[in-house]
């Protein structure tokens, strides 16, 4: 069993507490683990991205293929569509609906939706209506990272109980939101 | 076992206080920052069982550290691959004296140019140094080398080279740790003499260190990081070094079916290499970075075999390697992919919102608008960011603390007005002598010297002038009327435009300090204090 996860956003989304919570989980399965980060420059409000890859075998590159990616979570939809030549014919794409306009040549949101859609495996989240719908505070990640739990390999309480593990030094009360999120995004259809 | 989830930066950390590190010696910089990082919030580090505070640059660095070794105790430098070139001295020289306690000097490289202005390839260094070198594949390869590295350092007593590449360094998997092993004790060198390199001495201590060459290949050759794995098919011999190993071996999930030379350790196993040749009709070497490797294989005369690498073009020339080339040059199909959108565009970094930096480019756009003549001199860090739109504000970005040296030089030529932008532990590591350089030739120049009170770019490190930049600037002889430190806010615009106007048409040596403490840190002070 392998996964191939590619994750991006803008910097500064959140994108690398969603890594530590899919690679705790998969440790916790005896699983293996190759996580490549961005640090440095681009994370001033560039892109960035992360390579995790999880298999119960041993992992040989850092980095996923070109069409070898099983996933693409996204916490934004055109940091999406940038890693499309990488994601498997088979592959999903979970990501926000919501853009990040930071850039004055962003492209139209409708086209990009579209884009997106026509790609078939996708689910598009308008994560900032559900975060306020079910009040989330911070927690719009683990939304996300719910809706994309059916296509880890792994067993949903592993994620669960490594977002327990994660979370527990901040109370209860934190832990006990992002399970919520998890779950509002694992029943997101 | 103790396992740990560790970048190969932490995992290069904890090897080397397991390895009974005494002292790590570093100047913050993409990719290498994480190792110094960790040694600080280690146990051992908030215990100050080992030193960690951060240089001043990577020159201090590397002689701190040749201190600690001088007194037998083990010592780790580490910095960015463009470090090298400011702590080249010392280092070379390190190679020269030898070492006592165990020296170990990391390089990070930076293939792609990911945070870094040019992709050198620090193994020229370690062969240049004539030392060791060791380029670990993966996280457990780089903790275990660490302590490796120190016991080499040891019995050659000379400083031994690590050099890891950004995707190494930046990269996650699980490590098993290993025996931790106690501080050596303070004890003196026993050949005291080598450390004064005198001519006479320095003739001597470069015919020993070439006549220890066969000594450090021997090791080298029976190396356990250089493993030669034979596969059925001799049509092709892969040379893979470093991390390249792991593209390659990607490629083939049940083995390779060619035989692979896995390089770890240099200098090169020549033995091993002149057998895969006489096997073999074609090697491919695969290595990220510059072509170290294949250039001495292919020499300039005709070599028996076909070598295929970077400068044959089956691999690209430059660019960090990644699995999809590294398949293209094994001859195996691509996988199918899906095409890029034509709707996705660049998403470049941009100063932050809230940013000091920010009112200094909008206030020093405005008056150069006025002057079509003037040339604005940049230096590295976040403010390089000013190159790019909307500022578009600096006209150079070359090495740390270039930006006044290159305005002294630019005036010295007749360019008025001549600005230099640079921040605050810039001007500490490189800033410093190129201003006491344009006062003593009283060159017209305007330093504008951006204190952020960190070293911001590579994730808000101490700097080492803070709180000292007048007093620095005063004593390298700047007058104090020319000396003006003001606050970056919109609301003090009008204030800043006449200081920067002034100080433009002064026929002298000015520094402006505009001074603002990083948003970033401010607001992760800010959330530390809410728990």
């Amino acid at each position: 069993m392998k996964t191939d996860i590619i994750l991006s956003g803008v910097g500064g989304q959140g994108i690398l507490s969603i890594a530590t919570i899919i690679g705790q989980a998969a440790l916790s399965q005896q699983w293996y683990i190759k996580q490549a980060e961005v640090h440095g420059m681009s994370q001033r409000g560039g892109d960035v991205q992360s390579n995790l890859r999880i298999s119960s075998q041993p992992i040989a590159s850092d980095l996923i293929a070109m069409g070898a990616a099983d996933v693409i979570i996204s916490m934004e939809p055109m940091e999406a569509l940038r890693y499309l030549p990488y994601l498997s014919k088979e592959g999903w794409i979970i990501t926000s609906s919501n853009p990040f306009v930071n850039i004055p040549n962003y492209p139209d949101t409708e086209a990009l939706l579209d884009a997106l859609k026509a790609h078939g495996h996708v689910k598009l989240i308008d994560l900032d209506a559900l975060t306020k719908e079910h009040n989330l505070g911070r927690a719009a990640n683990m939304v996300l990272l719910g809706a994309t739990a059916e296509f880890l390999g792994l067993p949903f309480e592993t994620l669960a109980d490594s977002v327990r593990t994660v979370f527990e030094s901040k109370g209860e009360a934190v832990v006990n939101l992002n399970i919520k999120a998890l779950e509002i995004g694992r029943a997101f259809k | 076992m103790n396992k740990k989830l560790l970048l190969g930066d932490q995992a290069i950390a904890q090897g080397a206080i397991d390895a009974g590190l005494s002292g790590v010696y570093a100047y913050p910089g993409t990719p290498s920052t994480e190792i110094t990082e960790y040694i600080q919030t280690s146990p051992a580090g908030r215990q100050n069982r080992i030193h960690h505070r951060w240089c001043t640059n990577e020159k201090t660095a590397m002689e701190a550290a040749l201190g600690m070794s001088y007194a037998g105790k083990r010592a780790l430098v580490c910095m960015k691959h463009v470090g090298m070139n400011v702590c080249a001295d010392a280092f070379v020289n390190a190679a020269m004296t030898g070492v006592h306690g165990g020296l170990v000097v990391l390089a990070a490289d930076d293939p792609s140019m990911h945070s870094s202005q040019n992709e050198q390839d620090s193994r020229f260094y370690g062969k240049f140094a004539m030392i060791p070198i060791l380029e670990p594949s993966n996280q457990q390869e780089a903790y275990d080398m660490t302590a490796f590295a120190f016991r080499l350092s040891e019995e050659l007593h000379e400083p031994v080279l690590m050099r890891l590449v950004t995707r190494l360094a930046h990269s996650r998997a699980v490590v098993t740790l290993g025996e931790t092993v106690e501080q050596n004790a303070l004890n003196a060198p026993a050949r005291s003499q080598n450390w004064v390199l005198l001519p006479a001495i320095a003739r001597r201590r470069n015919r020993e260190l070439i006549a220890l060459q066969p000594d450090i290949r021997r090791k080298a050759a029976e190396s356990p990081y250089n493993a030669y794995t034979d596969g059925g098919d001799h049509t092709l011999g892969i040379i893979a070094c470093g991390i390249a190993y792991n593209y390659v071996m990607e490629q083939y999930p049940e083995g390779c079916l060619y035989p692979v030379l896995k390089i770890a350790h240099y200098p090169l196993p020549e033995n091993t290499i002149r057998r895969m040749a006489a096997e073999c009709g074609r090697l491919l070497v695969v290595e990220d970075g510059q072509p170290f490797v294949e250039e001495q294989l292919r020499g300039i005369l005709p070599t028996p075999c076909t070598i295929q690498g970077r400068l044959s073009g089956e691999l690209p020339r430059d660019g960090e390697l990644n699995p999809d080339c590294v398949r293209k040059a094994l001859g195996l199909p691509a996988l199918p992919v899906n095409a890029a959108s034509p709707l996705v565009v660049p998403r470049p970094p941009a100063l932050c919102q809230g940013c000091g930096h920010r009112s200094v480019y909008e206030a020093l756009n405005r008056i150069v608008e006025h002057y079509p003549e003037a040339r604005v001199f940049g230096d590295i860090g976040c403010y390089t960011l000013g190159a790019l739109p909307p500022y578009k504000a600096i006209n150079s970005c070359v090495d740390m603390g270039a930006s006044i040296t290159m305005a002294k030089g630019a005036a010295d030529a007749g360019v008025f007005p001549a600005i230099a932008v640079i921040g605050d532990s810039t001007f500490t590591h490189s800033g410093m002598t190129g201003l006491l350089d344009a006062v003593n030739s009283q060159s017209p120049i305007t330093v504008i010297l951006s204190d952020n009170l960190t070293t911001a770019m590579t994730g808000g490190q101490d700097s080492a002038g803070t709180y000292k930049f007048e007093a620095i600037c005063l004593g390298l002889g700047v007058e104090r009327e020319h000396l003006h430190v003001v606050t970056p806010l919109p609301q003090n615009m009008e204030e800043i435009t006449r200081i920067m106007e002034q100080e433009f048409n002064y026929r002298g040596v000015s520094v402006i300090i505009p001074r603002r403490e990083c948003i970033q840190t401010l607001m992760r002070k800010a959330k530390a204090q809410k728990k």
